[in-house]
């Protein structure tokens, strides 16, 4: 066990550190576009978009701790993303560099690096969330052309976005559900694409459902072989690993409800005197701790080779449960007036309160991660 | 960056384990916990020739020079078995004379610590149950250049068995032998039988000034290594509890199936696998802090009793509960890890005072 970093981490976490202290200075408003738009040039320029991608894509062939440090460091001084194209960066690239072609990668990796569009993710359906295998959106080949029938939901910003990277059925009468699934780009402005927004329960309209009428996709456009989406789009999440900036984020998010306690009454006292809010909030200090130091260890396995297992689903349920217990603390601290809508701080903790489905449904129910962690870990029988 | 074991360690595991599996697998522990000693004298003396009982003492009083991380492994090990014996006492002796004792006092207790030829314990607790030094009330009245102390201590591990132990008092350690005039130890029954605890009294003992540690400022230090060494104990009986359970879940058959696929089975042990795999976590973390001698170990030695004794006492419960009707008999075995529960939970200090703790040194 050791925690020192080789002299050429060191270097480069003092580079990022420098770069920090001179593009992102105290007080920067980071929600202006001026400014977002340089910031992002710079990142650019040191390849810290697309860090980890291979440097012939154009991305900064980064090994794994020097990822970790630019993430950690980064999440500390509660940076911006780096890049705009969130979906493009985080699996779709990532897809695409693992299963593309060269004509494919080259149409579309720079753009994602310059964040030139926007993409979005058409995975799940009505009837097929946590058992997405189960899709059934219908396309048929014909000739160098496929036609794609069927309906996606809960596509997240897809009323913004350029592309999609959609799963489809291109064989319905397979034994294992898995097989027969095909990924297919298909550019949003295709004729017989309509997409209509949900308002979701914060009022706000992020997703929507998409529908495909007849819309046709040249062969050109399948990303991997037919029959081969499930390991496309499987493998390409499995890029999202490190939990390292979730981890700052809690510790920060743990911090402003340390802070609320500090001037929140409750009996007559600060509620950060209550014992009954003190440990609620130690016992979540030490689920966090219990993330940073589970991603160390899942890390460490990493750096040695060794593949990862379960251990991303432990950090999603741990972190689902704070999600919501941050919000729920939050709004019993404040009483009374706990369920008002703008009162107390202009209302962001009661924003917070109605947003952690985005993470907690979002990325796999903790159901679903129980199941991952019951059955590849503990070895019982699947349900 | 590396926040795994080195191969060292990981050896010294698959040892430790093959030795306990081959000389104490759990039928041989229901031996032992029937016998008045409650531990095997034989397994005593091997466990010192293997060089086990003086891992983390230094080599120049006979140990290995070890540190927690290295015990961690050892005692997570012997956790998972319920193995019986003053390990953890006498290890928790040793480090409370090695951060108080002068050199001459380290020469002169450490090598009979080192080799298993001594049993030594630390008396801290008292009927006040508070585990910081506001709770010490045992008298201890200025002699010459030694004390007379009075009063009783409880909880004391393997008291029954010590040779020594390491008193505290307000201000004040030292090294007492078992055979000293007015020391009477009684001991008090655990419902859990692996583990052995009594009752100390000092009925005017005299100490001599040789015997006054040196420095009993280092006693918050000690009870961290001690709440670290506990908590690996702890979490090793707990992961076995898991295991056990699982292992049943996948073989016993209900509605024409595994019970193991029912969620209301499945989803349980996954999060207990959760609160064991993070709770460990932070205990690796606090023991290598206090290796390094780290100025956040005793917040993150809290934060892993806190966690970890909150979560075994829901894993003793439910072992049992999963189990159905067999989990409640004494042939099988999740009621000894549910007894051990019983006394890892307020050991050192419960969740709540853990909890505290942390948050107030976050504070700080
Ligand atoms: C904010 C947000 C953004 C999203 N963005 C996208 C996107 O961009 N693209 C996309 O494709 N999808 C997106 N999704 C969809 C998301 O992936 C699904 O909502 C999620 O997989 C759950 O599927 P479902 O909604 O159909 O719920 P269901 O699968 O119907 O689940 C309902 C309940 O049943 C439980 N359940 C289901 N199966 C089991 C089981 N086997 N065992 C135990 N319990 C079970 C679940 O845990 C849940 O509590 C988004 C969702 C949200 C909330």
């Amino acid at each position: 066990m050791d925690f020192h970093f080789t002299p050429e981490e060191e270097a480069f976490r003092a580079e990022v550190r420098a770069f920090l202290d001179e593009n992102l200075p105290p007080g920067t408003n980071t929600n202006d576009p001026s400014f977002i738009a340089e910031w992002n040039r710079k990142a650019r320029e040191k390849r810290w978009i697309g860090f980890s991608w291979p440097k012939e894509v154009g991305g900064g062939g980064a090994t794994i701790m020097q990822q970790v440090i630019l993430k950690e460091e980064m999440s500390k001084r509660k940076a911006p993303p780096l890049g705009t194209c969130f979906m493009g960066l985080a699996w779709v690239g990532p897809a695409i560099i693992q299963y593309g072609t060269e004509a494919q990668k080259q149409r579309f990796i720079p753009d994602i690096l310059d964040g030139k569009y926007q993409w979005c993710t058409g995975y799940s359906e009505p009837s097929s969330g946590s058992d997405l295998a189960s899709l059934q959106c219908k396309c048929v080949r014909e000739g160098d052309t496929y036609v794609v029938n069927g309906q996606k939901i809960w596509t997240s910003i897809a009323m913004w976005s350029k592309w999609i990277i959609l799963l489809v059925r291109t064989d319905p009468n397979v034994t294992v559900k898995h097989d027969g699934i095909t990924c297919l780009l298909v550019p949003m402005d295709t004729p017989g694409i309509t997409v209509r927004p949900i308002k979701n329960m914060s009022g706000g309209a992020m997703f929507a459902e998409v529908f495909f009428d007849d819309v046709r996709v040249p062969v050109e456009n399948r990303l991997g072989a037919e029959g081969q989406g499930w390991q496309v789009t499987v493998s390409a999440l499995a890029h999202e690993r490190s939990s390292i900036a979730e981890v700052e984020g809690l510790k920060r998010k743990l911090e402003e409800v340390k802070e609320l306690a500090r001037r929140s009454t409750k009996n007559g006292r600060p509620a950060l005197e209550d014992d009954g809010i003190r440990r609620r909030i130690a016992r979540y200090e030490a689920k966090i701790e219990g993330m940073r130091f589970n991603g160390m260890r899942a890390l460490t396995k990493q750096l040695k080779g060794e593949p990862l297992g379960a251990e991303t689903s432990i950090n999603k349920l741990l972190r689902a449960e704070l999600e919501v217990a941050f919000g729920e603390i939050a709004l019993e601290m404040q009483g009374s007036a706990g369920h008002l809508e703008k009162e107390i701080d202009g209302g962001r903790w009661q924003r917070f309160a109605l947003s952690w489905p985005e993470v907690v449904i979002g990325g796999g129910t903790p159901n679903i991660q129980k199941n991952i962690i019951a059955e590849r870990v503990l070895g019982l029988p699947k349900d | 960056m590396n926040f795994g074991f080195t191969e060292e360690q990981e050896l010294l595991r698959q040892e430790v384990r093959k030795f306990l599996d081959a000389h104490c697998p759990l039928e041989e522990v229901r031996k032992l916990m029937e016998t008045p000693e409650g531990f095997s004298r034989d397994l005593w003396k091997q466990m010192g020739e293997l060089g086990w009982i003086g891992l983390p003492i230094a080599e120049v009083h006979g140990g290995a020079g070890l540190g927690w991380v290295d015990l961690v492994v050892l005692l997570e090990e012997m956790g998972r078995t319920l193995f019986p014996s003053p390990f953890l006492a006498t290890t928790i002796a040793a480090a409370a004379i090695r951060e108080a004792g002068s050199d001459a006092q380290q020469a002169q207790w450490l090598p009979l610590l080192a080799d298993g030829s001594k049993i030594g314990s630390l008396a801290y607790l008292e009927a006040s149950d508070r585990h910081d030094e506001a709770g010490l009330e045992l008298a201890a009245k200025p002699n010459g250049a030694g004390f007379v102390l009075s009063g009783d201590k409880v909880q004391v591990l393997d008291a029954a068995a010590a040779d020594l132990f390491v008193v505290a008092w307000r201000g004040g350690l030292a090294v007492v032998e078992r055979n000293a005039k007015g020391v009477t130890v009684t001991p008090t029954p655990s419902i859990d039988q692996t583990r052995r605890v009594g009752r100390v009294r000092f009925d005017d003992v005299a100490v001599a000034a040789g015997a006054v540690l040196a420095n009993p400022a280092a006693l918050g230090r000690v009870l961290d290594l001690a709440t670290a060494a506990v908590t690996a104990e702890l979490l090793g009986a707990a992961e076995q509890a898991i295991r056990i359970t699982v292992d049943y879940a996948k073989e016993r058959e209900q509605f024409g199936q595994p019970i193991g696929r029912f969620q209301g089975v499945k989803h349980p042990l996954a999060e207990m696998y959760v609160d064991v795999e993070s709770a460990k976590s932070i205990l690796y973390y606090a023991a290598w802090c206090l290796d390094e001698g780290d100025a956040d170990a005793s917040r993150a030695v809290s934060l892993a009793k806190a966690y970890a004794s909150e979560a075994f006492a829901r894993i003793g419960i439910d072992a049992v509960q999963l189990h159905g009707g067999v989990g409640f008999t004494w042939e099988y075995d999740p009621h000894l890890y549910l007894k051990r529960s019983k006394w890892a939970r307020p050991a050192f200090g419960d969740s709540d005072f853990h909890y505290d703790r942390a948050i107030a040194l976050g504070e700080k």
